[in-house]
């Protein structure tokens, strides 16, 4: 089974995010990048397919020269090899980085292409279903679980409440949800060779671009709380505030 | 402060930290009310490799030294000092292999330790010979190819849970301290049981119990470093893990100052935080000025040690004995800084000061130590004056 993960490595959600001067991007060197949440589910899926039915795991970004550490941690956690698309103008358009996966992955044959559902950094959560669409393989969104048979998986869905089950001929695109899976930590031992370890680089096929990030902003300060303590007359307290400051009713 | 840890350090300590903040803080209370033995992490953190960080990389390990060992040790103690004993102590087990064992014996125990596939423990202790080793009762005897052992070891970590044992005994009690020798003891050799499992005032988690002999067989081939080294081993793992005790008391410290300073920026009396009463900032610099020289003593003593200094029973006792020391003083005022709430199960804080109690304890008491440390500076004093 050949098992393709495409990651992204996004700003750790605990560092301080600063926007550039032009208000187009965020400033780099404050942040630490590190793998996408969701897409560390979708690695430990690869990982758990391979270590249970055998195969290979391949790890798939695209960005930066400096993305390929994202490419490093997942050899950490087990991953066999990886391959950078070097985008030197990577621009977070969904469309570009889906065209640029597609065209390089045209040519190479797979069973199974993993996603996280999307990058909490912008949370598009476009570019699996759009890589997929273009190669014109079955994708499904979002799995909660993925279980492999001869020819096709079985996987599930969550539904406001209901588990819906799909089946899904291979070649196939999966999107994974939280709770797919519990993600190992990463092996010391394999972080050391991980270093070594050769990357292979392929330049990223341009595509024009169809959205034009205008401008980014921090969000608005949020008013500071109001706390009503807790006595006889907190009830009434609460009730004029809602009337009258916060004008709820 | 910036220890100038290398990549390969911070990277362990950070994984070490995760790994203690995600799995091992949230389920330390209740390890420590059931007094189980946390195997679920335990193995997580072999098959993140730290379970062999100071085992060369020969027998599978990471080939890292002491410095790594107090690294990993003081992370985990951060969560639950009772929980990172399981790896301290194993290490108590290895030491004596790695230091003392033949090339055959380090390739049949070392490899599986440091995969964390099985766990070592150190027995010495008996229930009347504590600090005073040569009151040992526990003898081998050597007939045919094995030695028969017998006797009852106390309060040894991690009994019952791990695999190999290297017990000392007596081989010939006709020469005291020079008549003890050390084996390699297998969970599985005919004859070795474990007593009940200890009802401990802290590192419940931690499994402590006897160890008792009864004919037990042992290969000849499992003596470690020839009859009658038994006494220089014990002293040599001591004088190689007591930083490890010095780390594992400065984690349990750190952990108790960061819930303290948390708390008292969050505990409100007389209308403010009681975090912005100089009474309350004065003792939480002190806390912290005391964790940063223990700190900063440790490292260099673990530093020294792999860096091959010869020669550091002392540095070493010194280690342990500052270390444990504030860690009490640190964990007992941060009981004092959460007030009544420190005082309830409740609050992570009373186990802390529990746990911290025992790094003054073990692996000698702190009186040995100051023992070790007065006599050492008496021994240099006069070797001085011969020249």
């Amino acid at each position: 089974m050949k098992i393709i993960v495409c990651v992204k490595d996004v700003p750790d959600t605990e560092s301080n995010i600063r926007i550039t001067h032009d208000g187009k991007g965020i400033e780099q060197e404050s942040v630490t990048f590190i793998l996408n949440p969701y897409d560390e589910f979708a690695v430990e899926e690869a990982l758990r397919i391979k270590e249970s039915i055998g195969g290979e795991v391949m790890a798939l970004t695209l960005g930066l020269q400096s993305a390929e550490r994202v490419l490093r941690a997942c050899f950490g956690l087990g991953v066999d090899n990886g391959i950078l698309i070097r985008d030197d103008n990577f621009t977070n358009d969904p469309f570009l980085t889906a065209s640029a996966i597609a065209s390089y992955l045209k040519n190479i044959s797979f069973d199974i292409l993993l996603f996280g559902k999307k990058g909490v950094d912008l949370n598009y959560g476009q570019v699996g279903v759009m890589t997929a669409e273009i190669l014109g393989i079955p994708s499904v969104s979002a799995i909660t679980k993925l279980e492999i048979g001869k020819s096709k998986v079985l996987c599930h869905r969550e539904a406001e409440g209901n588990v819906e089950k799909l089946e899904v001929p291979l070649p196939a695109a999966f999107t994974a949800e939280k709770g797919l899976n519990e993600p190992r930590y990463p092996s010391l031992k394999l972080k050391m060779q991980a270093k070594k370890k050769e990357i292979q680089v392929v330049e990223a096929q341009k595509t024009d671009s169809r959205i034009n990030l205008v401008k980014m902003e921090y969000p608005p300060k949020r008013p500071e709380g109001k706390i009503i303590e807790d006595n006889p007359e907190a009830a009434s307290k609460l009730v004029d505030f809602l009337h009258n400051e916060a004008k709820v009713f | 402060m910036d220890y100038f840890l290398t990549d390969e350090q911070k990277e362990i300590r950070n994984l070490a930290r995760q790994i203690a903040d995600e799995k091992i803080a949230p389920v330390a209370i209740e390890y420590d009310e059931k007094g189980e033995f946390a195997w679920e992490i335990v193995e997580i953190l072999a098959k993140s490799d730290l379970c062999g960080l100071y085992i060369d990389e020969k027998y599978g390990g990471l080939g890292g030294g002491v410095f790594e060992l107090c690294l990993v040790t003081e992370e985990l103690s951060r969560a639950c000092g009772g929980i990172a004993l399981s790896i301290a102590a194993t290490a108590l087990g290895a030491f004596p292999i790695i230091l003392s064992g033949s090339e055959d014996q380090k390739e049949r125990y070392l490899p599986d330790i440091a995969k964390g596939k099985k766990l070592a423990a150190f027995a010495i202790t008996e229930a009347d010979a504590g600090s005073d080793i040569g009151a040992m009762q526990t003898t081998a005897r050597r007939e045919g190819d094995f030695y028969i052992v017998n006797g009852t070891k106390q309060w040894i970590t991690n009994a019952g849970e791990a695999e190999i044992y290297v017990v000392i005994a007596v081989t010939d009690k006709s020469k005291g301290p020079r008549g003890a020798s050390a084996f390699i003891v297998e969970k599985g050799f005919p004859g070795i049981s474990f007593g009940k499992k200890e009802n401990k005032m802290g590192i419940r988690s931690s499994a402590t119990r006897e160890v008792i002999f009864d004919d037990c067989k042992v290969p000849k081939e499992n003596l470690l470093g020839g009859e009658g080294k038994g006494f220089i081993i014990a002293i040599k793992n001591f004088d190689h893990s007591r930083p490890g005790v010095g780390a594992q008391a400065i984690g349990i410290a750190q952990g108790a100052l960061e819930k303290a300073v948390q708390y008292a920026k969050e505990r409100e009396q007389f209308g403010s935080p009681i975090s912005s009463f100089q009474g309350i900032q004065f003792m939480l610099a002190d806390m912290a000025t005391q964790i940063e020289a223990a700190r900063a003593l440790v490292y260099s003593v673990a530093k020294a040690i792999d860096s091959g200094q010869k020669g550091f029973a002392k540095e070493s006792a010194m280690a342990k004995l500052f270390a444990s020391d504030v860690a009490m003083k640190v964990t007992t005022d941060a009981v004092q800084i959460f007030g009544g709430y420190g005082y309830m199960k409740e609050y992570p804080i009373e186990k802390m000061m529990r746990d911290a109690k025992i790094t003054q304890i073990y692996e000698g008491t702190n009186q040995i130590q100051r023992n070790i440390i007065a006599q050492a500076l008496i021994k240099e004093a006069a070797s001085k004056k011969k020249k």
